[in-house]
């Protein structure tokens, strides 16, 4: 039986469309929405697609990856800065470790997260960034 | 066949993986092809890449290029043979990654390497039929050979997707469509096997080239047009040398065909092939521009297709990543690090 299937689904347009929330009352935006604006403690709020673009803030690669994600390693992670304020923590793909540098352009894309269960289980797909001319 | 209502090609976009592998490489590892390399260099997807992930790319660059909202479309359709799943549709996480609405017909298409022109031709009817007015066909491959097998050699991974909508909103206006099946066993997969089973030298005369050639002499006939009325004609490319061998039994000339032929380049990608040798072609076309499709797929058929160019190109085709930006990014990868791409170790 395959489990815990409902926190991917509920999950999906903030993986699958990178979508977030603006606050009504200052604009402020988050990256993952949020119940209270960090910035003037407003609580209304309405879904906001980011546009995908950003640039790298900063990056590491892990030779050894934590379970689950073995088989992609060695990858590497950024924190990416989208361009719409918020800092948003992902895999970088599509490229080679010794070509990242901080401040490249980079844009989202959907791939594979990762395998639940081998090869019996869910595929998890959602966001990563690449250098925007990789 | 045509619509009622005037249909065209409102949105296109490709995707190839960056990953290439060279044919003398795979030859280097097996010790070499009977008759030559059938190409020169094949696309292979990274290790987080499948079907939905490249179908996903490729309409959102057509998405861009239409210009409409994604709640306005009412079918996606996903034609491939290497749907990640065995059982659950791509087409719908396909469809939430655009953003559309819940509203929509989404399904897989399957007919080998013509479920993605299968998929257009059902998303032409929707469209004509004014049963709505936007419906995006995919089609999209990461297609396997066996190790050692001749298939391995040219199986590659991309393709296109294509918004259809009301004629006057497309950049390339549908004349007229024809389809042409016939059963023939030439290569197939059954359920459970990683590997497909083909026919050799039957791929060629009684499948390949009996329903493209039958498919488009058919069709120019009823649409009462000749090679010489087409700037540009797209033919299924399984290796480099079928479709020049069709374009010229059916008298096209290399020019006409050059543009469209991908796979010396990204292998054949499948359900991709001819719509990532059309979008190249609408990369490059000038208003005016006929410009003629045809595909093929094992089992067997032809779909064929013509089209005219609008201006609408000039202004919408630099919206989104043209074909030539995915051939050209480029990642040279050695035999090993295609087995590991293409899951061919065994971890556990
Ligand atoms: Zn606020």
């Amino acid at each position: 039986m395959a489990d815990n299937l409902a926190p991917h689904w509920r999950l999906r347009a903030q993986r699958y469309q990178l979508v977030g929330n603006v606050c009504l009352k200052c604009d402020a935006k988050f990256f993952p929405p949020r119940q209270v604006c960090a910035k003037c403690r407003g609580t209304e709020f309405d879904l906001f697609q980011f546009s995908g673009r950003g640039e790298l803030y900063s990056f590491t690669t892990l030779r050894s990856a934590p379970a689950g994600f073995e088989q992609y390693a060695p990858y590497s992670v950024g924190m990416i800065k989208l361009d719409e304020g918020p800092m948003v923590e992902a895999m970088l793909t599509d490229v080679n470790e010794d070509k990242l540098t901080i401040g490249m352009r980079v844009e989202m894309v959907t791939r594979k997260i990762r395998e639940e269960d081998g090869e019996r289980g869910l595929l998890v797909y959602g966001y990563k960034f690449r250098p925007s001319d990789a | 066949m045509k619509p009622k209502r005037e249909v065209g090609i409102v949105g296109y976009g490709a995707y190839v993986p960056r990953y290439r592998i060279k044919a003398s490489e795979i030859a280097r590892v097996w010790g070499g092809a009977d008759d030559g390399l059938p190409i020169e260099e094949k696309a292979v997807p990274g290790l987080d890449e499948d079907t939905i992930t490249m179908s996903v790319e490729a309409a959102r660059n057509a998405l861009a290029r239409a210009q409409i909202d994604p709640r306005t479309l009412r079918a996606v359709w996903v034609g491939s043979e290497s749907h990640p799943y065995a059982v659950k549709p791509s087409s719908t996480l396909v469809a939430e990654a655009l953003g559309a609405s819940g509203a929509i017909l989404a399904g897989d298409w399957q007919f080998a390497c013509k479920a993605g022109t299968e998929a257009m031709q059902a998303a032409i009817a929707l469209v004509g039929s004014e049963m709505t007015d936007y419906a995006l066909a995919i089609g999209m491959d990461t297609a396997q050979g066996r190790p050692h097998d001749a298939l391995e050699y040219t199986a590659g991974a991309g393709g296109g997707a294509y918004i259809m909508g009301p004629a006057e909103n497309a950049l390339a206006v549908l004349e007229g469509s024809y389809s042409y099946v016939t059963d023939t066993p030439d290569f197939f997969r059954r359920a459970y096997q990683h590997y497909p089973e083909h026919g050799n030298r039957f791929t060629g005369e009684p499948a390949y080239f009996a329903h493209t050639l039958a498919a488009t002499q058919n069709f120019l006939e009823l649409m009462q047009l000749t090679p010489r009325d087409f700037q540009w004609a797209i033919f299924h490319q399984p290796n480099a040398k079928f479709p020049l061998q069709a374009a010229a039994q059916l008298g096209f000339t290399r020019d006409q065909v050059a543009p469209g032929l991908l796979v010396n380049k990204i292998g054949n990608t499948y359900a991709g092939a001819a719509l990532i040798g059309m979008t190249n072609v609408l990369d490059n076309a000038k208003p005016g521009d006929r410009i003629l499709l045809v595909s093929f797929g094992s089992g067997a058929g032809s779909d064929a297709f013509s089209y005219v160019v609008t201006d609408k190109i000039l202004e919408r085709r630099d919206l989104a990543k043209r074909t030539a930006w995915y051939t050209a990014r480029r990642e040279l990868i050695d035999y090993a690090r295609y087995a590991r791409f293409r899951n061919k170790l065994v971890m556990n």
